[in-house]
């Protein structure tokens, strides 16, 4: 990043193909703020313009107008606003969709009245002769008095005419407004507003007044002054109504001139795929066919690479210890740093996977139909027919889910959805169900082509749904929040997902999740590994007592090292810990080894695994080196029995579905709601519920 | 005088002036303007959302919003 690039805001109206264009300029070197913990949330990527100038792309959330109804759209104002020389944009690339032009010029008149350079992208050009489209391209420059590239980001055609646009644009002097907002209104009126300050231009200030936004680099007088405008509450909001449809009427006149659609030729394939899609009884049966279609298919094509991964781990960590001297730093690596990455890795099948689907729901346009089927159901229970976006992606992971809950516009809707956003069952959950469910239910085809095992999971997450439902409707009737409802969405026209686009998302999730997740596994198998390995005066005395109590019984030397290894971790730091919390947990019917997998998945449950893995390969002997699943098979309980059995393993999996053991998600609640209030009620809440509903499991099935 | 509620699905009518005051800033700046035409094309179910068609903007809205909206019908 060099002080000569240009910084290009890209804004436009959502599904106009914006994404498409932002990854056509800047493919590879785009970056998302990581998380958790940090709160960036803006796109940003590299596009090189010429051979020596290059461009800071930032992707802003899509916006219908710069007046915000959601914290999404919120974030465009901010940054238009701001004046510091760092971060406001040098030029305004703006995405309009030729489809729908007319409201899109509305977007693009109020940020022309800013006066910052802009470009005109018209997006999906491709269309135009099948919607019967035409456009007097050089009187539209002339009209709008800007640069207007006509682009098809898809088929990667117009990219190269934008970016010497960009440049043209950059090089330009200051823009000019396009309507100005005072000429009919009342020009008295925004003669004062204008008068209060010289360094910002009448739309600013307008914005500054209705929107309650001020930057930074306003003084004390000139707030004061914008505040005395706010007064009049009746005429701010008569006179935003007038200027939105005097910005229609300069609009209108200039596509008058200059846009001609030819009716007879458009085609009506949405209209018959909307008869299908949103009817009142087939689109509910062909949405829970998805949803099936996409559960099972996560349990069967996600298995064999999760198989291969486990395999592959177990190898590597085979032969490292064998290849490597033997001490300390090669006890770190095979029994914690190399499990602990394997315990990371073997989620990208499923995580990817799940994230696939929900890109290509989201890039056909089906999601928005799913929104207008469920508002009804969904508003019964204080949400809103987006809140099943957040539901659905809570699947793969909670963290992106509550970040999508900001297109909410009401506050009590939002909150709602955040809280039980939780109780989905995320991909972290899914190693935990896989695991447990290989172990204690049988891997058969009922009715002939459904697996059984699919069938349980696939209840498990109708679990995950249902409580979340049933917690939001508790809410709703218990919450005390003020707030106003408000709905409406847009139903964009049906396409074929692009590949890039799609590979982009899931690319950019996945590759968060690893990161972000992975660290906090990374760094939790590693103390693990320590406190296995470590302990007080019994753990260092393991060894001279069990030769003193086994001196008088017939065992070979492979018999001693695994009793020696056993007692050893049963006497380090982290078998006292478990020891320790065993009483609470023996009602749910878990060991003391499971109660360290306990505490130390409170962190991110998908350390649960990593644990037993962590915990069994201390424990084993060194010759046979087996699959996670194969040792945790191979446990037996007190009375000799498998300590995974059915009433065990179901106990488990319902503890995970209700518990809310993910510090990142509490992070990322505590970011969005501005108060420890919300999380902290989630945190006791669900483990609460987890630990009622866990013990009753096991009591009535054992 | 009837409401954007009172549409049968494919029924076209145009929104009355006098509603000016009353549609939200969010649905007249997605296109529902006075004198637009405005067109039901699918109901979910108890008619509710609604999913119009207006000034060549698809949108799903709800039934109370849709009742504050007044239109003209066609015929």
């Amino acid at each position: 990043m060099s002080k000569n690039d240009i910084k290009v805001a890209l804004i436009g109206n959502p599904n106009t193909g914006k994404t498409s264009l932002f990854n056509q300029l800047t493919g590879l070197t785009q970056k998302v703020g990581n998380y958790p913990g940090v709160t960036v949330d803006k796109k940003e990527g590299i596009s090189k313009l010429s051979a020596t100038q290059n461009a800071i792309i930032t992707d802003l959330p899509g916006t219908y107008s710069i007046n915000p109804t959601s914290l999404d759209e919120s974030i465009v104002l901010k940054t238009l606003l701001k004046k510091d020389i760092k971060e406001s944009p040098d030029v305004i690339l703006v995405v309009a969709d030729v489809e729908n032009l007319k409201r899109n010029l509305l977007l693009f008149s109020q940020i022309k009245d800013l006066e910052i350079p802009t470009v005109l992208a018209i997006n999906m050009v491709d269309q135009m002769h099948r919607k019967g489209i035409s456009i007097d391209l050089s009187l539209l420059k002339k009209e709008l008095n800007t640069e207007v590239i006509l682009i098809s980001a898809r088929k990667n055609e117009g990219i190269k005419e934008i970016k010497e646009a960009i440049i043209r644009c950059h090089v330009a002097a200051k823009a000019s407004p396009l309507c100005g907002i005072n000429h009919k209104i009342d020009p008295d009126y925004f003669h004062k507003l204008k008068e209060i300050s010289s360094n910002y231009t009448l739309y600013e200030l307008w914005l500054m007044v209705t929107q309650n936004n001020f930057p930074e680099t306003i003084t004390k007088v000139e707030k004061e002054k914008l505040l005395a405008f706010k007064q009049d509450t009746f005429k701010l909001k008569k006179y935003q109504h007038k200027e939105t449809i005097f910005r229609y009427q300069e609009i209108n006149k200039i596509l008058k001139k200059t846009y001609i659609v030819d009716k007879t030729k458009a085609t009506d394939l949405r209209g018959k795929l909307d008869k299908i899609f949103t009817h009142r009884i087939f689109g509910y049966v062909l949405f829970s066919l998805i949803l099936l279609v996409i559960f099972q298919s996560i349990f069967d094509l996600a298995s064999v690479p999760m198989d291969f991964i486990d395999a592959t781990f177990a190898q590597i960590s085979d032969f490292a210890k064998s290849s490597l001297p033997e001490g300390v730093l090669t006890d770190l690596l095979t029994e914690g740093i190399i499990p602990g990455i394997g315990g990371v890795i073997i989620f990208i099948p499923q995580i990817a996977i799940l994230f696939l689907f929900i890109a290509i729901l989201e890039e056909t346009g089906y999601m928005s139909r799913v929104v207008f089927l469920m508002d009804k159901i969904m508003r019964r229970f204080g949400m809103n027919g987006i809140s099943v976006i957040p539901l659905i992606s809570g699947t793969a992971c909670a963290i992106p889910a509550i970040m999508a809950t900001r297109t909410i516009s009401s506050w009590k809707e939002r909150l709602i959805t955040i809280l039980v956003v939780p109780f989905t069952t995320c991909s972290a959950r899914l190693p935990i169900y896989a695991i447990l469910i290989a172990l204690i239910i049988p891997d058969k085809k009922v009715l002939g082509f459904l697996n059984l095992q699919g069938l349980v999971l696939l209840s498990l997450y109708a679990l995950g749904f249902a409580s979340a439902i049933i917690a939001a409707y508790i809410l709703h009737k218990t919450l005390k929040v003020e707030s106003r409802s408000f709905f409406v969405v847009e139903m964009p026209n049906y396409k074929l997902p692009s590949l890039k686009n799609v590979f982009f998302d899931v690319l950019e999730k996945t590759k968060a999740f690893v990161f972000g997740a992975g660290k906090i596994i990374l760094a939790l198998s590693i103390v693990l590994w320590f406190l296995a390995s470590n302990g007080g005066d019994s753990y260092k005395n393991v060894e001279k007592d069990v030769i003193e109590n086994i001196a008088n019984q017939q065992l070979n030397t492979d018999e001693i090292q695994q009793i020696i290894a056993s007692k050893k971790l049963e006497n380090s730091y982290i078998g006292i810990l478990g020891k320790t919390i065993e009483p609470v947990i023996k009602p749910l019917g878990y060991d003391w080894k499971i109660g360290i997998a306990l505490i130390t998945s409170f962190a991110a449950r998908e350390v649960f695994v990593g644990t037993l893995a962590t915990i069994y390969s201390v424990e084993a002997d060194d010759e046979n080196t087996t699959t996670i699943k194969q040792k945790m098979a191979s446990e037996v309980n007190a009375t000799g029995g498998k300590l995974f059995n059915f009433p065990v393993g179901m106990s488990l999996m319902v503890f995970y579905a209700f518990a809310m053991q993910c510090m990142a998600t509490l992070a990322i609640v505590k970011r969005e709601t501005k108060s420890w209030k919300w999380p902290l009620i989630q945190l006791f809440g669900m483990t609460f519920l987890a630990y009622v509903s866990s013990f009753l499991t096991y009591q009535i099935l054992s | 005088m009837s409401t954007i509620a009172d549409l049968h699905i494919g029924e076209i009518g145009y929104i009355s002036e006098e509603s000016l005051d009353s549609i939200p800033l969010k649905l007249l700046e997605m296109g529902c303007l006075p004198g637009a035409e405005v067109q039901l094309i699918q109901l979910a179910p108890l008619k509710d959302p609604l999913y119009i068609c207006v000034n060549g903007s698809h949108l799903a809205i709800r039934k109370e919003t849709a009742e504050i909206i007044k239109i003209l019908k066609s015929e």
